[in-house]
């Protein structure tokens, strides 16, 4: 291979960067066309978004996991520079990703559809960027579309980042059009990696895959020293140490090197099998004459938001179990421990790091185990303080006291969201029925608003998305970060069926909207029990006291009128039919209630329209 | 196929023409227009008693037949002689036992007094009339094209020309029906002399031009707890009577109960001739091609006109039996149950407590209007 080798490359034509971008704003099209004007892969085996592995990233359009490419590129100056592309998650969930992702690189791509303006999250992760000190290198994509309004958008982002609008490159990552001048622009501004070749070896882990056939591939970029193949590497958090079984770049496929130099991006395989014991945030030094210190950064996942799995069918437990298990072995953050739920039968209670965590893990137990799951209502993490001063935690309504507690605190979230500002009006109303407080608002251009507010985290993990994009007609993008937390008035709302509490409707939620949550839940039970041979109340209570109480009806008429002679072959089907039935209902005390009334009365649908 | 002996053998023949089609109807009926030209209406007693002659030649049997009930559609559509030949060849072919009970169906409209006085001659002993409804704006929304007076005159009639058993057939819980329709139709109903009622609560079945218009939401649905009103003071009504309940729909003087009815829900055996009619004969069911077209044709090619069977299981035997037994004012017995949900049916006051004390399972008021319910206990114990 002609150029610069891995594990023997100058620093100084290094260039690390990433593509800071929102959903569908064209980063995995601009690295596609990258590939080809490098390339390392030629047109005929170019498919659409090479670099997103798995085709769950693939359908939704979204980069979860990163991964680095070694791009080789002759650039107009003549030199052979080696471009390290460091792929990176696009949301709010992946924060602490993106931010390692960030701290491996000295300048990042700001990719922004010329339609559309930046994003909140992008623009999060822009001032993460720019923390980092990283070189912002902003670029106007799709501007061939009709609805392109680069100038209006280059006038934006050259007041977010404070450059002239004409320092903003215009690209159409789909038609190929100034991709070759965003890579001059990377080599001309980006500065390469500066470290110290002689010191001992520190290396920071920006990203941990789980591959079947390999173990865990785990994602460096060097920073002092260098990483050998002969090498044993020790994890600086923990000490482990590990064989290094292969080194190397991806480019874009895998190709081993003999090591990895200063500044370098590139792949460990250590033959470890699970991703927990090779964390993002990490550094890796040599086990002999390894660094003292480590880079720091480091942070152990921490979930955010807890809500209990259940398979649809109960007999599908072992597998969701085993689902689990292997899930854990790529995701860090991923926690799960059995539960029982009256309601729901065997499943188990897990800890996301946010919702869309949530919401990915769901779908891939489902895709991937071939499971039917239902979700309880998420939940985030209060700390209570009991009288005493002596406090615990809960990650689990069941286990809120039903007595009054010295104090709640609950987490809290600052939320930027971006939006027409037709619709500021609205989504005022939406954070102050949330509990929001307001922390400011600027226009980022005439017609476009940033909105900054301090909200509970419990109001936004609970179907506010859904209603931002509801309220704004899909315009709006929303990005939060955690911001501490606050004492407040919670309670647990039990719902009760004839009596007895169903668990997997408890919900603490704020005082004030307790009898809201009370007539949400019992006036949509009441529609979706069938009546029963006794009346059946309806109530939510907090503790011992019935706040809001439906009554379902006794059932008075259950026979069919006619039963003669062509009747009854239909008739005893039609008993065995109900008789099938009957072994998926779920008894609450002596209520009889289909499992399809608890899938339904759980699904959020409705109370985002209202 | 081996002769039935343990149970009595009834002949059921259907008879599957309307002149019009009402709009709750979802039973096995066409009209002129949709027959077509392939089946002639005025020939079809002949089909159906050459199906007679085939069954006969089946069962191989030497038992004679204790009920005929001819249903429909309108069976007064074949006319007078028509029916008298189809049971012309039921005693020639199978015999009927002395007092045997020969029913037919008709359309209050469709009857005068002649040809009820031809039936009777004929051999039929029953006649049981679709009445409905005396209110206009019933019969209105069932689509039926008799008047609110024609049941009752046509009852009348046949008490006349010398008929013991009369029944009518009466709906309720009809969208729009008042408490006051139903009472003056069950006071119009005892005025016309009749020693034995049916009363149905209108069952809205899919594809009817009834559930079509109720989902436009130009009807309201039939509302259960309206319908267990009803049923309440239909059964308070007729019990003052004179004529209390002996199946859950059915009501009827000492004496007058349905023989050939009470034949399916005591698991009897039966034979059933004509298009989609159903067969119950030595633990084997089967129904027969429901369309009369090629019904006829089988028959005319002297074939069963099956469209399929089942064997029933001793499991499937055994729940009929309670589905349908249960149903009975002569209650069935306890033996075969538990007496863990016997208690409990009775404390629910769905089983009558001294009955089951005696060792019967017989259903209350309450029990009857939550018989399925009922049924479904029994069988799950």
């Amino acid at each position: 291979m002609p150029g610069p080798q891995p594990g023997s490359t100058d620093p100084t034509v290094i260039r690390n960067f990433c593509i800071i971008a929102h959903i569908d704003h064209g980063k995995s099209t601009l690295a596609d066309r990258m590939l080809q004007v490098t390339g390392v892969v030629d047109d005929r085996s170019m498919r659409a978004q090479y670099l997103d592995r798995m085709d769950i990233e693939r359908e939704r359009g979204i980069t979860i996991k990163s991964q680095a490419v070694r791009l080789p590129f002759k650039a107009e100056d003549g030199v052979e520079y080696v471009l390290n592309m460091i792929d990176t998650p696009g949301h709010v969930d992946f924060t602490y990703e993106v931010s390692r992702s960030l701290a491996a690189c000295e300048g990042a791509i700001l990719l922004v559809d010329a339609a559309q303006g930046i994003e909140a999250q992008t623009l999060a992760n822009l001032y993460l960027a720019l923390e980092n000190d990283l070189v912002i290198v902003p670029v106007l994509n799709k501007i061939d579309l009709p609805a392109a309004q680069p100038e209006k958008y280059a006038a934006e982002l050259s007041r977010i980042i404070g450059c002239e609008p004409d320092e903003i490159l215009l690209t159409s990552a789909k038609t190929g059009l100034g991709v070759r001048e965003v890579l001059e622009r990377v080599v001309q501004t980006i500065p390469g990696p500066t470290g110290d070749a002689d010191a001992p070896a520190r290396a920071m882990i920006f990203d941990s895959v789980y591959d079947t056939y390999r173990g865990v591939v785990t994602y460096v970029r060097v920073v002092d020293g260098r990483i050998g193949t002969r090498d044993k590497v020790s994890m600086m958090s923990t000490g482990a140490v590990h064989e290094l079984l292969e080194v190397g770049v991806i480019s874009p496929e895998p190709v081993v090197s003999k090591g990895l130099g200063v500044g370098e991006v590139g792949y460990l395989i250590t033959g470890v099998k699970d991703v927990r014991q090779s964390r993002v945030g990490d550094t890796v030094t040599t086990a002999q004459k390894g660094a003292t210190e480590s880079l720091g950064g480091y942070r152990d996942p921490k979930p955010m938001v807890y809500s209990g799995l259940y398979p649809i069918d109960g007999s599908d437990y072992p597998l969701l179990r085993d689902a689990l298990d292997k899930l854990k072995l790529n995701d860090a953050a991923l926690i799960y421990e059995p539960e029982t739920s009256l309601a729901l039968g065997f499943g188990f209670r897990c800890g996301f790091l946010g919702l869309l965590h949530m919401e990915i893990v769901r779908e891939r137990l489902e895709r991937e185990a071939n499971l039917d799951l239902i979700s309880t209502a998420p939940n985030v993490i209060y700390r209570l303080v009991r009288d005493d001063g002596t406090e615990y935690v809960v990650t689990n309504p069941s286990e809120f006291p039903d007595q009054k507690i010295a104090h709640i605190y609950e987490p809290i979230v600052k939320a930027t969201v971006i939006l027409p500002s037709e619709f500021v009006g609205t989504v005022m109303e939406l954070c102050q029925q949330r509990r929001g407080s307001m922390l400011g608002m600027d226009y980022l251009s005439e017609d476009r608003v940033e909105l900054r507010y301090t909200l509970p985290m419990a109001e936004i993990v609970f179907d506010f998305f859904d209603a931002l994009k509801s309220k704004t007609k899909g315009y709006a993008s929303l990005d939060y970060e955690l911001s501490g937390e606050q004492d407040a008035d919670l309670v647990k709302v039990d719902i009760l069926l004839h009596g007895e509490a169903v668990d997997a409707f408890s919900s603490i939620v704020h005082r004030d909207k307790a009898m809201a949550y009370g007539t949400m839940m019992t006036s949509k039970l009441k529609d979706l029990i069938p009546r029963q041979q006794f009346e059946v109340p309806i109530q939510a209570a907090i503790g011992s006291r019935v706040i809001t109480r439906e009554t379902i009806r006794a059932i008075r008429k259950d026979v069919l009128a006619k039963c003669y002679g062509g009747d009854i072959s239909r008739k005893r089907k039609l008993l065995e039919k109900q008789k099938e039935g009957k072994k998926r209902m779920k008894m609450v005390g002596r209520v009889e209630v289909p499992q399809e009334a608890f899938i339904a009365a759980l699904s959020t649908g409705d109370e985002s329209k209202k | 196929m081996p002769a039935a002996v343990a149970s009595t053998l009834s002949l059921y023949v259907h008879v599957p023409f309307c002149s019009s089609r009402c709009g709750y109807c979802d039973f096995n009926t066409y009209t002129a227009t949709e027959l077509g030209s392939e089946v002639r209406r005025d020939s079809f007693h002949e089909v159906l008693a050459a199906e007679v002659r085939i069954a006969a030649e089946r069962l191989a049997t030497t038992q004679q037949v204790s009920t005929v009930f001819v249903g429909g559609g309108t069976p007064t559509l074949l006319g007078s002689a028509g029916l008298n030949f189809v049971l012309d060849e039921i005693r020639r072919s199978f015999g009927l036992v002395d007092g045997a009970e020969v029913t037919t169906e008709a359309n209050p409209d469709s009857v005068d007094q002649q040809m009820l006085d031809e039936l009777r001659t004929g051999g039929f002993t029953r006649m049981s009339f679709g009445m409905q409804s005396a209110a206009p704006r019933v019969l209105q929304v069932l689509e039926r094209t008799h008047t609110p007076g024609a049941s009752v005159q046509a009852a009348k009639w046949a008490n006349e020309v010398g008929f013991e058993h009369v029944n009518l057939d009466l709906i309720y819980g009809t969208p729009g029906e008042s408490d006051d329709d139903l009472k003056s139709s069950v006071d119009a109903a005892l005025s016309a002399g009749i020693d034995h009622l049916s009363a149905y609560a209108l069952i809205v079945e899919d594809g009817t031009a009834l559930s079509r218009r109720i989902a436009r939401g130009e009807l309201p649905a039939p509302d259960d707890d309206v319908c267990a009103d009803r049923y309440e003071l239909i059964d308070e009504y007729l019990t003052a009577a004179g004529m209390p309940w002996y199946e859950v729909s059915n009501w009827a003087k000492p004496g007058g109960q349905c023989q050939h009815n009470l034949a399916y829900w005591r698991s009897q055996q039966w034979w059933g001739v004509g298009p989609g009619a159903h067969s119950h004969v030595n633990g084997r069911r089967w129904w027969n091609i429901k369309h009369p077209a090629p019904y006829a044709e089988r028959v005319r090619m002297h074939e069963a006109p099956i469209a399929d069977d089942e064997v029933l299981t001793s499991e499937d035997l055994r729940t009929e039996q309670v589905m349908l037994g249960v149903r009975l004012a002569e209650g069935m017995s306890a033996d075969s149950f538990g007496s863990v949900v016997l208690e409990r049916l009775a404390s629910r006051g769905l089983i009558d407590e001294a009955a089951n004390g005696a060792g019967q399972v017989l259903l209350t008021l309450q029990g009857r209007l939550l018989a399925d319910a009922v049924v479904r206990e029994l069988l799950a114990s």
